[in-house]
């Protein structure tokens, strides 16, 4: 049932040790959105797909969605509004959406925003710039940024750079490549000088896809469904002929 | 069945009252500036009250429907029928009232029918929406009968008593796959939800800890008709009933424990955080409290102590949902969730119209049994009957 990783699809690497903290990402996003604001927001919102964070000692760190490889929140989502693209981007389609939330509960980076303040909301997260790749544009963010911190490629070949730069530079490097085994692998990889936790990212996710943890109960359905039915029907047959037995042993005495 | 009290408003039916008031003040709050307007809810926190109160709990307490009619159709212990009726009307009630509760939780509501042609069966979700579907289907027809009766459709009552047990039986699994599946939407969080609470074995908690809940809601609810209706009880069940749920707690609590063991998380409990504060708590009072006092007979035979037990019991499966829905996802989330007046104006309107609607339905229609003719209301089905319903007045 796991979907798994598309060697093809597009993704983006982006690497602390490059990132100046200059907001152009951000800024680039907003604009190709057109969502108000700087860029320099500090907590992803309804209108603010990306963020970058200063995390002190001139280290910088962009918060956007991770692009699951076999994303929680499209396993979660009971009208299967959130699909992966074969692109790489995780997509959604707001038409399907009836506002129940459980992909912001399933999101294991918390990324799914929602239009609290709008009567009619919905699901707001970074679409991987799903419009400008198919007409084979690399996403604002990795278009805008004036030193390469963001980068844009298939998988594949990200993930290939990524290694080529921790072995080129290991100490500069802390040496994994955040994104390439967590929940099953995302389509954003991010390298980074220091352990990741110390930017304060999620790490001990675990390397296997979360719609797995919830397959596993789910796919016992068919099965209880069937023993449910036998049995009970079973038991049902047993009552009630002991019943019938002991009413006709009952009218024979008579 | 005559409505022969004149309509006197006392302070319940005015404490009702002002919550309808607000409740519709809200109500038009909630649809016309949103969700952040009326609540707490946050990206932070993006279920509350009206998930972790209005559904988790309104569905787990509603379980006493399927335990009892499955007893009563499928394992033939016909003693329990007089309590099948009221089960089957606080179940319908509380469904009805967890769909209303979405109407105001989900975003957009218009869309709830969605998953009938939307599908995803990888989603709990999915899976809990159509059960609460087919289940409301089933209490419905279940509930059918009681009307027909009331209307003297004779044809209808046949059929309607040919359908029970098929009915009984689709019932019991459609409950267990989503009392269970409630437990499942959790699953997907091992990051986020605190290791008291995360287990492989959700699922199962769930459905065991409904049961016991579902059962105690009965032991309340039968207290509560009698004491407003001033009738008398039906002591020798609930007696039964308080002995049933000693182990349906037991078993449930027997299970937690292996399982926290198994996973090594014992420590957790004594670590003095605020989530192993609230973990004693909901254990205290919804498992070893009620399991201690119900063991006991002289508790067992005292329907005011019996009621009592099973209320802490009651309010032990809510504090479990709380915990699993808010508290032990706060310390990954940063930060506390405290419902809003607002949503707890619209909580409280739902538990009223629930118990407003029972007092109601209980008055108008042939709902509860005749307990002042004991013979009539336990008198055995003939045999091989799939009606087995005692006659009424």
């Amino acid at each position: 049932m796991a979907l798994l990783a598309h060697p093809k699809a597009r993704a983006l690497l982006f690497d602390v040790t490059r990132c100046i903290g200059c907001h152009a990402c951000s800024q680039a996003c907003k604009e190709s959105h057109g969502f108000p604001g700087n860029g320099e927001e500090t907590e992803l919102d309804a209108t603010t797909y990306t963020v970058v964070l200063d995390k002190g000692d001139d280290r910088h760190l962009r918060r956007m969605c991770m692009h699951c490889v076999d994303p929680s929140c499209a396993s979660a989502c009971p009208v299967g509004a959130f699909t992966k693209t074969e692109l790489g981007p995780v997509v959604y389609d707001a038409s399907k959406c009836i506002g129940c939330r459980y992909c912001m509960v399933a999101c294991p980076f918390n990324v799914p925003r929602y239009e609290w303040s709008n009567p009619v909301p919905v699901v707001r997260k970074c679409d991987g710039c799903i419009d400008r790749q198919r007409e084979g544009k690399i996403p604002a963010c990795a278009e805008a940024c004036p030193v390469e911190a963001t980068v844009a490629g298939t998988r594949e070949e990200l993930l290939a750079a990524a290694k080529r730069r921790i072995a080129e530079n290991p100490d500069a490097y802390y040496p994994e490549i955040y994104g390439e085994h967590e929940v099953g692998g995302t389509n954003v990889f991010i390298l980074s000088p220091v352990p990741f936790e110390q930017l304060g990212m999620k790490i001990g996710l675990g390397t296997e896809p979360l719609p797995n943890l919830t397959w596993e109960a789910l796919s016992k359905i068919p099965g209880i469904v069937g023993v449910g039915c036998v049995g009970l029907s079973a038991i049902y047959w047993i009552t009630h002929r002991r019943q019938q037995v002991a009413a006709a042993e009952r009218d024979g005495k008579e | 069945m005559r409505p022969d009290e004149r309509f006197r408003p006392g302070f319940w039916t005015w404490l009702f009252g002002v919550i309808l008031a607000a409740a519709s003040v809200v109500t038009v709050l909630r649809y016309w500036k949103g969700l952040g307007f009326v609540t707490n809810l946050s990206d932070r926190f993006p279920w509350g009250l009206w998930v972790g109160f209005d559904v988790l709990c309104g569905v787990a307490l509603a379980a006493g429907a399927f335990s009892i009619t499955t007893a009563v159709y499928v394992f033939n212990l016909k003693r329990f029928q007089p309590i099948v009726r009221p089960t089957i009307l606080t179940a319908f009630l509380g469904y009805i009232l967890v769909a209303v509760g979405l109407m105001y939780d989900l975003g957009q509501p218009w869309d709830i029918w969605h998953p009938m042609v939307m599908w995803n069966p990888r989603s709990a979700m999915f899976e809990v929406s159509w059960c609460v579907m087919l289940y409301l289907t089933v209490l419905a027809l279940e509930f059918s009968g009681i009307v027909f009766e009331k209307l003297g459709w004779k044809r209808a009552i046949v059929i309607q008593h040919a359908a029970v047990v098929p009915l009984v039986i689709a019932g019991a699994i459609i409950s267990t796959l989503h009392q269970s599946s409630l437990g499942t939407f959790y699953l997907i969080t091992p990051g986020k939800l605190h290791a008291l609470w995360y287990t492989p074995l959700l699922p199962l908690l769930f459905f065991l800890s409904a049961f016991a809940g579902g059962i105690a809601m009965i032991i309340v609810e039968s207290r509560l008709t009698s004491r407003a209706l001033g009738r008398g009880l039906e002591m020798p069940l609930l007696m039964s009933l308080g002995k049933a749920l000693v182990v349906a707690l037991g078993v449930y609590g027997g299970v937690r424990l292996a399982d926290m063991l198994r996973r090594g998380v014992l420590g957790e409990i004594v670590s003095g955080s605020r989530e192993a504060a609230f973990f004693l708590l909901e254990m205290a009072i919804g498992v070893v409290i009620p399991m201690l006092l119900l063991s006991l007979r002289a508790v067992r035979r005292n329907s005011g102590r019996l009621y009592h037990a099973a209320v802490l019991a009651v309010v032990g499966v809510v504090v479990n949902r709380l915990n699993v829905s808010i508290t032990g996802l706060e310390g990954a989330q940063g930060g506390h969730y405290v419902p809003s007046v607002a949503e707890g104006i619209i909580t409280l309107m739902l538990v009223g119209i629930g118990m407003a609607v029972f007092a109601v339905a209980v008055r108008f229609l042939p709902i509860l049994p005749l307990v002042e003719q004991p013979e009539l209301a336990t008198a055995p089905a003939p045999a091989g009957s799939l009606t087995a319903l005692p006659a009424r007045s």
